[in-house]
């Protein structure tokens, strides 16, 4: 009963409750839109980076990496509702990728990658 | 042997219907109660991606491994010198328009507009295309220079890096294919809309990729 109100009074909010209880009201079609022209926006400026180079010197990598972090949590927040969905999945793929980079630091380390 | 005390379960029951049975949400979400309250599918999906990870960090680590490495003489051209940055840009352009595109599709079956779902799929699997046409060209671009799959251990990393990559978009582009087949033929109402929820995840994922490949392998030289 509560989850047909909840869905009733929000018909244009969002997609409405689950059956399991996590409220997730997802972004409109505009909100999607908006995400993606903010990830076109730093995609062109990583692009320029590539033109200006010389001239960000040792800024250009974590400048670079920076861009990378934002789109990269951008498109797992909004585009698969991570914001919006329950914290364990936001655990299991968070596991995975710091798992993953913790292996592949410690693996480029080994072979002086970084000297 | 485990048990589960029938209280627990039943606390679990009515967690997940708090209506006393199956109600709107959950016929939207198409499956039964879980332990977790949360879709099995879903779940399952998202362990895949964490999983994934640990092969694209190993495929990346490994190309920027071999591409600190000397090329001997007469072993091809290094890699980063026949990036078309301009080029390479536009697709990584496509492939994100392609997530939103997807993200579209998921919200008009959400909505129960299968109608909009199809042209949002179908237009994802486009753009999807594109992107691995892309890839396909730059690839023989690079063997028409001289760097083939065999000729030095750097051509090798990178195409095995950005094969498996533009086998997961073509996989993707598969499985959005079917999605369309499957609500053309009234097996996609909206009560499965989850289904495109977890193929939407695993097409974000692969753009998620793109984002660090095209980051760290092509940008940061």
């Amino acid at each position: 009963m509560a989850n047909e109100t909840l869905e009733q009074s929000s018909p244009t909010a969002g997609h409405g409750e689950t059956v399991s209880g996590t409220a997730h009201a997802h972004p409109s079609d505009g909100k999607y839109v908006q995400i993606a022209l903010i990830l076109a926006v730093i995609t062109a400026a990583e692009v320029v980076t590539f033109y200006v180079e010389d001239r960000l010197g040792s800024a250009l990598v974590p400048i670079l990496l920076a861009m990378m972090v934002v789109k990269f949590a951008m498109v797992a927040a909004y585009f698969m509702h991570l914001r919006f969905d329950s914290n364990l999945f936001t655990r299991m793929f968070v596991s995975g990728l710091l798992l993953a980079i913790g292996v592949y630091i410690v693996a480029l380390l080994t072979f002086q990658f970084f000297e | 042997m485990t048990t589960t005390a029938p209280d627990a379960t039943a606390a679990t029951e009515v967690a997940a219907h708090p209506t006393g049975g199956h109600d709107a949400g959950d016929h939207e979400a198409g499956h039964h109660a879980t332990t977790t309250g949360l879709s099995n599918e879903k779940l399952a999906m998202w362990l895949f991606l964490g999983s994934e990870c640990l092969l694209f960090g190993g495929l990346i680590s490994t190309f920027l491994l071999y591409r600190n490495r000397e090329i001997p003489e007469g072993q091809g051209p290094e890699v980063a010198e026949l990036y078309d940055i301009p080029f390479t840009s536009v697709s990584s352009f496509v492939l994100l328009m392609s997530s939103l595109t997807m993200v579209l599709a998921l919200a008009s079956i959400q909505r129960g507009d299968h109608r909009r779902c199809r042209t949002w799929l179908v237009t994802t699997a486009l753009l999807g295309s594109t992107f691995v046409a892309g890839q396909v060209y730059e690839f023989t671009a690079f063997v028409r220079e001289g760097l083939g799959y065999t000729t030095n251990i750097q051509s090798s990393a990178f195409y095995t890096m950005t094969g498996f990559h533009g086998v997961h978009v073509t996989v993707g582009i598969f499985i959005l294919l079917s999605l369309v087949v499957m609500s053309l033929r009234g097996k996609l109402p909206t009560e499965r809309a989850e289904t495109v929820e977890i193929a939407g995840l695993y097409w974000h994922f692969v753009d998620v990729v793109w984002i660090v490949i095209f980051t760290i392998v092509y940008l940061i030289r």
